[in-house]
């Protein structure tokens, strides 16, 4: 296990919550056989702090995304928001799923309105609908059903539909994965910026260490399935951060080496 | 020289945009069509007819009016827009139409090639129109009565089943199995039975009908809440979805596709049994007409009747559609009717 201290204290703004995730164990039985996913999982997210997850494909993280959104419940272990233990979804940890998942039947507008609307509070917060749709700059697309976007219109989509919410924590599973490398890059930083000015916590799952280190304060990478923790790297820069830093590119060859890469860097 | 060129080819352009748009081959369509409806109003005119009908005349004078509109509607489509438009678009139809008129005309009324009291003449249905008027007006309005109350019973009880089974397994433990057992029985084998215990053969046959409703919109509502991907639940559930809304707005709105096939096919079906049912058991409505006009050998009531169902049936399937259509508007790819 690789831990790095932090060496330059963070003040976070008050406004994420805390998460721990302690001796968190998983499986799922597929045809009677138990295939464990995760292997007592430790750790610990401070309030605004941005957590990026690295791991094999199939290893356990969109899993452990599930526990965390109260989806799903753990075979062992707790996880706690806050010091209170969550037993169920709460909007105050909300997710960007994988797939976009947006619903076809409402149009652009209605698919972000859906938190405030399901929390019955829209008819006082419209105009918050509207900003975060100006914000992912979809602004012209309001009224569009989701057949008639692209697919990373569709995924920003899903991430607006989620900021609405204000969310004390903010899940993200790949949720950059399908935009093309240039919208990827204005993403990023739109993503940094906001969560420097809102100050929730993020819990990021991505296939890319470099968007992991750009975005991140700490790195966590798992192991093969089942997940376990195999390094927690604090990334001690200051945004906004440069690809081409040699600190970066440091942790990026030891990062890829730590997930069995080091030849492809 | 170049400029005076580039000047002249765009003020021909919307010249031989107008010329396309207006070539001479639909005017001959058009013609043809004018043609044919004159054809059927002469060929009225020409010859006695071998039976007793009365409204001979204002049949062929009618046709030989519906020529000269045609005429006209085909030369001055350019200047009555829509109407113009449409006319162009169903002028090949007109044509078939008029000589199929002709035909008929000729075979029956005239020469009586086909035998007569089972093929009437066009006239004779008119007359049908016209003097038994009142009398058909009753039945339709009978038969919407019946069918809409039998439809609009069956299709709510069915959609509110098919909500309760695809979303509570418990209804579903004790629903699912009577639903198989009762389901595929044809609705009208229901009705020497439904005659008898229902207090009158009206409420009768509004159960029957609901019953032929219920059936395929109850399956299809629950298949399509049973299909409903568990993602869209996930998504609304981290948002803070109450059940409530899950059901509302995501299971609901989710399955609509499914649910407007069930509607569709519980149309088809409660036709058939409103008509079965009029004509043993309800005395009103078209069925019931049919049945009586069979009683009397009163074969063209029966064709006058037969095309008022035909474009009731078809008017409410084209209804449903419409609604569909505007509910689903964020499919793509449906069926237009
Ligand atoms: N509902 C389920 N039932 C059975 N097995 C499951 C289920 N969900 C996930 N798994 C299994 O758990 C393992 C981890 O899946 P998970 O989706 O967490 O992977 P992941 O790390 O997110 O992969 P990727 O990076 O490809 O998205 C996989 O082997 C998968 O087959
Ligand atoms: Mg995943």
């Amino acid at each position: 296990m690789v831990t790095q201290a932090t060496t330059e204290a963070i003040v976070y703004p008050a406004v994420g919550a805390e998460l721990d995730i302690e001796g968190v164990s998983h499986a799922f039985d597929i045809d009677g056989a138990t295939l464990p996913v995760l292997d007592n999982v430790n750790l610990a997210i401070a309030p605004g702090e941005f957590v990026a997850l690295l791991g094999p494909s199939g290893c356990g993280k969109s899993t452990l995304l599930r526990l965390v959104a109260g989806l799903e419940k753990p075979r062992g272990g707790t996880l706690r928001e806050d010091e209170i233990r969550i037993t169920g979804p709460h909007p105050s940890r909300v997710v960007v799923f994988q797939d976009p998942t947006l619903f076809p039947w409402r149009t652009v507008w209605d698919n972000v309105a859906l938190g405030l609307e399901a929390q019955g509070i829209l008819k006082t917060q419209r105009h918050r609908v509207d900003a975060v749709i100006d914000l992912v700059g979809l602004t012209s697309f309001r009224n569009a059903y989701p057949h008639q976007l692209s697919g990373g219109m569709a995924q920003r989509v899903a991430l607006a539909r989620a900021l609405v919410n204000d969310p004390k924590i903010l899940v993200l599973d790949e949720p950059l994965g399908k935009l093309d490398s240039l919208t990827r890059i204005a993403m990023q930083s739109e993503l940094t910026a906001l969560w420097q000015r809102k100050g929730f916590s993020t819990l990021l799952v991505t296939h890319d260490v470099e968007e992991a280190l750009v975005l991140a304060n700490r790195v966590i990478v798992l192991s093969d399935r089942p997940a376990r923790i195999k390094a927690d790297i604090a990334v001690a820069r200051p945004y906004p951060r440069h690809r081409g830093d040699p600190y970066l590119a440091e942790l990026r060859k030891q990062i890829l080496g730590l997930l069995g890469l080091e030849a492809t860097w | 020289m170049s400029t005076y060129s580039v000047s002249d080819s765009t003020a021909a352009a919307p010249r031989a945009a107008v010329a396309f748009a207006n070539p001479s081959g639909s005017y001959g369509v058009g013609l043809a069509a004018s043609l044919a409806w004159l054809a059927f109003g002469l060929s009225c005119l020409a010859w006695p007819d071998v039976g007793d009908w009365s409204r001979t005349d204002s049949l062929g004078i009618g046709a030989i009016v519906i020529a000269a509109c045609v005429l006209f509607g085909t030369f001055g489509a350019d200047y009555l827009g829509g109407a113009g438009e449409g006319l162009r678009k169903r002028a090949p139809w007109l044509v078939a139409l008029g000589a199929l008129f002709t035909l008929w005309e000729v075979a029956t009324a005239k020469f009586a090639w086909l035998p007569l009291p089972f093929f009437p003449p066009p006239q004779a249905i008119l007359e049908v129109y016209t003097d038994d008027l009142p009398k058909l007006l009753d039945s339709v309005f009978a038969s919407i009565k019946l069918q809409l109350g039998g439809y609009l019973i069956g299709a709510a009880v069915g959609f509110l089943t098919g909500v309760s089974i695809g979303w509570s397994q418990k209804v579903g433990y004790w629903v699912h199995p009577v639903l198989r057992f009762i389901g595929p029985l044809p609705a009208t084998a229901w009705l020497p039975i439904a005659f008898f215990t229902f207090p009158s053969s009206w409420s009768a046959s509004t159960f029957l009908i609901a019953l032929a409703t219920g059936f395929p919109v109850t399956v299809l509502t629950w298949s399509g809440v049973a299909s409903v991907s568990s993602a869209y639940y996930d998504v609304a559930r981290t948002l803070g979805a109450k059940p409530s809304f899950l059901v509302l707005k995501v299971a609901i709105p989710a399955a609509l596709p499914h649910v407007f096939v069930g509607l569709f096919m519980g149309l088809g079906s409660s036709f058939a049994v409103l008509v079965v049912a009029e004509m043993i058991g309800v005395k009103a409505g078209l069925g019931w007409y049919l049945q009586w006009a069979q009683g009397w050998a009163a074969y063209a009531n029966m064709y006058a009747a037969l095309i008022v169902m035909s474009l009731l049936c078809s008017g409410a399937i084209t209804l449903l559609f419409r609604t569909r259509d505007r509910l689903l508007v964020w499919q793509k790819g449906v069926v237009k009717w």
